[in-house]
This record gives C-alpha cells, structure tokens and sequence, in this order.
C-alpha cells in the first residue's frame, strides 16, 4: 500500500472496493512509525487499541455505514485529550495525567469512523516555535534530522510528513499549526477563533487558542474542518454559521509588503514569496497592494496577552490535582517545589511574564494596552476584506532552523512566528501553504506561504488553497 | 528595566521556584522581552479599551442537563497524588 498518496477521498474508495481493510491502514502506519520514530520523535506513544479500533470501524462500514472518516488515521498533539489516555501537553507535570473525557474534538472525529494512532511530541503547554521544549526530548525534522520540525505541533507535523499517518490536529495559539506545517512541507489550517470546539484541549491562552488540522491536501483539511466545526455546549465561545456563502474562482489578494519586507525575512523565502504571487497572478488571481498599519504591532500584543492568559490558566498544576507533586515542610512549599520542578524553563519563564504584565502598576501599561491595539489590528483586517477576499503573507520568515539554533535566546524564537501571530490576535483563519522548497547545503528545505481571511471564511482558503495546489 | 529583586517577586506570587542561575538568566531575558513589546508604547495612545468594537455574540444556554453525580469521581480522584476515600487530601492550611 502507498502510504504516501493517500487521502481520505481514497481511503473511502479503497475500502468501498475492499482494496484494503482498516486493518491493513493501521498496520501500514504503525509500520511506518516503527521505521521512522526513534530518529524523528514524532510520536511520543502509540495508543495500544488502535488494531481494536480498527475492528470496530471495519465493522460499521462492513454493515454499510457510511462514515466520513472511515479508517482515517489521526495522530494527536499531546495537548487534545482522549478518555483512558494520558496527556501530557509535553510537561513533567502531567507526565501521568489520564483523562477522565474525550474532548469534543476526538469524540467528533471517532464518531466519523477516524483511527487516534497516538499523540505527538510539542512544546510544552504548547509554548515555543521548535519542539525543543519538550519534557520528552526533541522533535526532528524529517526533512532534514539536524533541524527542527517548527511548534509547538512539531511533533503532529512531522509525523505526517514522515508518512506515519494521513492527518495530524495540532493546536495554533501564535502559529503552532501553521509554522510546523510550512516547515514540514504540510498543509495547516488555523480555523476562526471559536469555529471548533476547545472542550478537552488544555488551555494555553484562551482567547487565542484553537485546534487545527495538519494534512497533505487542501481537500483533507477542508474534510476535517468540516466534520470538527460548530457550536458545542461545552465551549461557551464556540460558534459557527449555517449559511453557505459563494466564492468566486477568481480572488482578490492583498500582499501586505510594508509588513512582509522586514529585517530577518530570508532571502530565499522572499524569492520564493515572489514567485508564488507570480504564479498566483499566472492563475488568474488579483494581487492588489495593501496595509496593515497596526499588524506589526501583533507580536508585541500577542507576547503580552498570551503570557497574562497563561499564568492564570496554568495556575491550576498545583501538585494536588493532577499527579505530579513535590513535598515540602507545608502546603505553600508543596506548590513552590512542584511548579518548580514540573514546569520547564520556558513555562516559567511566561508565566512569570504574564504575572508582571498583569501586576498592579504595569496592567493598564501592557494588558489594557495589548487589549486596545488588539481592538487596531482587528480593525485593519475587516478593513481591508472590504476589498480582498484574502491576504497573503509567507507562513515563517525562514525555512527550518538548527536544534539548538535559537533556543539560548527567547525572543529570537519569538520572531518565527512574525507572520503567523496576527491571526490569533485578530481571531481570523489562516492555512499554510507549501509553496515549494529552497537551496540548503547539499540538500532543500520545504516552504510556506500563509492565506488569511475574514472570519468564518474557511471556504475562501480552501479555494484559493486548491487553486495554487493545482488540485482537482 | 527589570531588576533580580522583582523577578524573584514575581516568581514568589506566581509560586515557581526558581534556582540563583535561573533567576540571572530569566533577569536578562524578561528584560528583552519587554524592552521588544515596549514598542506598543509609541503607538497613538487611545484610552485603553475605548476602541472597542468586537463583533462578538453571546452565546447563551440553560443550565441544565448535568451529568450524573460522581459520574467522573473515580477517574478524577485517581489522578490525584494524595487521596482519602472520596476526596482529595491536602496539608493542614490552618
């Protein structure tokens, strides 16, 4: 069985024609995953009910159910959780966390016949732009094995990238889906804010956070959303609207260059950048100049808002809840001891972050302001979707960095995610790209380009996505 | 600037310890941080929040429906490190 050109619309040929059983899918993958882990690190376990699963599945569709996602298989960031399985967000903290409920996510997509492989490797609380900050050890690239896969769903990336699965859901708080999708050569689609449910995803910053499909395909990703999407009881933000609206064949793109051209783009990644817009142009689309005065701004917002909101959310990992815990003289030391010991470096370096943007005397300063200019950038994007439909933008100012490259210095790795962070400030959804790949050493890298639209626009991205793809 | 001593407050009041090397690394490193996100600073200095325009909706339900009681006790109970019966068992806090 190819593995490699799967997607779902074949899965579902293949097991209409009895091609291959579910059984057979898993295998091949768990195959897959035994060649490939121990060098990349992908997955940091394969649960042990998936040839159980796969029965159960072939089953249903042996009685003729007709389900969307019959035998498709979805490896898992660490972060989403699964009833009976451990989550661990990639932290000592909850190293030993079992999950008392499926998140909605999971419970929608085993309810469409998907297969949970297992979860994959992130940064820890999804904190980071590299994988290197997991508590379970790097992530590598399979592109390149001395780079990493991007984050903080590196591990989601990669392990559709090494063909050990056909799809992956990360989690995008400041990039996390998109940015290791670029860097592993995938598709990845940050939904609107609110469009899937975050029931069962542990939180990061809430107002920021949402699931997201990684994929091979245009099409793969617009299954997943489509079977994900909509309101649900357990998540108060959660919403999305019934109409269906029309997309037009030909778009209107906006390039934003004041924002795009900016010390620390890669050469090769504007060249690159350029010849997409070229060959978007060739396509018959529309590029039309525009900007996004307070867009550079995102970055600065995002690193006050998403430090505030996570100090609160993970004040919770106390040592008295959730497994991990440190004994000290009294209560108090227990959570000195165990937030020091269960948090890596980086957790406590934004929660220590987020607790002085948020102290009385710098609050107005940093939060209330990060709150208002957030209000600016929102602003600029319904400004200009009055005129485009969407806007384009590289996905990462770099093709995949060096382990180790960046992880000495915090705000460097800050920077990767440049491109992406907007859209998590704005709520808007955005897809990632591969846009082709660039010279490195003896061998190439893959790149991104990054779409973003108004709100509840999926449907444009999967449009314009498909038209650069070329798929049918 | 921020200064050893307010990192090491910070740290207290979010319950993190920290070690003596970690405390110099976060010092210079937090200070980059703000010293990026400062730029906001400069920009047109509207009156925190009075731009709000969300185009956000309420979404409201009943309250009802819950789930059976004890439903999740076991499994949550479980995942505790220290329990006692039905409860979870903490440090005398009085």
């Amino acid at each position: 069985m190819d593995l490699k050109s799967l997607t779902i619309k074949k899965v579902k040929e293949g097991l209409t024609k009895k091609e291959f059983s579910v059984l057979d899918l898993v295998r091949g993958y768990k195959k897959a995953i035994d060649e490939r882990n121990h060098t990349v690190h992908a997955f940091l376990e394969v649960f042990d009910d998936i040839e159980e699963k796969a029965k159960n599945v072939q089953k249903l569709v042996d009685e003729g159910n007709d389900l969307p996602l019959a035998g498709v298989s979805v490896a898992l960031k660490d972060n989403i959780l699964v009833k009976g399985h451990v989550a661990s967000a990639g932290s000592h903290i909850l190293e030993h966390f079992v999950s008392p409920y499926d998140s909605t996510a999971v419970s929608k997509l085993q309810s469409a016949g998907a297969i949970i492989l297992g979860r994959t490797n992130m940064d820890e609380f999804a904190m980071g732009s590299s994988t290197e900050n997991s508590a379970f050890g790097v992530t590598r690239n399979p592109h390149d094995t001395g780079r990493v896969p991007g984050g903080s769903s590196g591990g989601s990336a990669a392990a559709v990238a090494m063909d050990a699965t056909l799809l992956a859901l990360g989690s995008d708080t400041g990039g996390s889906v998109r940015q290791p999708a670029s860097f592993c050569g995938c598709v990845g689609l940050k939904p609107t804010y609110g469009s899937i449910s975050r029931h069962g995803l542990i939180a990061l910053g809430s107002s920021l956070d949402i699931i997201g499909p990684i994929t091979r395909t245009v099409s793969d990703a617009e299954i997943v959303f489509d079977t994900l999407k909509g309101q649900d009881a357990f998540d108060s933000t959660s919403y999305y609207p019934s109409e269906k609206k029309e997309v037009k064949d030909k778009l209107r793109i906006g390039v934003p260059r004041q924002m795009v051209y900016v010390p620390g783009l890669d050469d090769r990644i504007a060249k690159n950048f350029e010849e997409s817009i070229f060959k978007l142009q060739n396509l018959g689309h529309e590029i039309i100049d525009i900007e996004l005065p307070n867009a550079p701004y995102a970055l600065s917002v995002y690193y006050i808002i998403m430090p505030a909101e996570a100090s609160s959310n993970l004040a919770r990992f106390d040592g008295v809840k959730y497994g991990f815990h440190r004994n000290g003289q009294n209560l108090i030391e227990d959570y000195f001891l165990t937030r020091g010991a269960g948090f890596g470096k980086e957790t406590r370096r934004r929660i220590i972050l987020g607790t002085y943007v948020l102290s009385s005397g710098y609050y107005d300063a940093y939060y209330s302001k990060a709150n208002a200019m957030r209000d600016l950038i929102r602003n600029d994007y319904n400004k200009v979707f009055e005129t485009v439909d969407v806007v384009l933008t590289p996905t990462a100012p770099t093709p995949a960095f060096k382990i180790g490259e960046k992880i000495e210095d915090p705000l460097s790795m800050y920077l990767a995610d440049i491109f992406t962070v907007p859209a998590n400030i704005s709520g808007n959804p955005a897809i990632s790209i591969p846009s082709g790949t660039v010279l490195e050493g003896e061998g190439s890298l893959p790149v991104g380009i990054q779409f973003v639209a108004n709100h509840y626009r999926e449907d444009v991205l999967f449009s314009i996505g498909k038209s650069f793809l070329q798929e049918i | 600037m921020i200064e050893r001593r307010d990192v090491e407050k910070l740290a207290k009041l979010a319950r993190i310890e920290l070690s003596g090397d970690e405390t110099d690394s976060f010092v210079k490193e937090i200070d980059s941080i703000i010293g990026y996100v400062d730029q906001i600073q400069s920009v047109g200095t509207t009156t925190p929040q009075a731009t709000t325009t969300h185009s956000q909706t309420n979404v409201m339900r009943e309250d009802v429906h819950p789930h059976e009681t004890g439903f999740y006790t076991k499994d949550i109970i479980d995942g505790a490190p220290d329990k006692e019966g039905n409860y979870i068992k903490v440090k005398k806090i009085l």
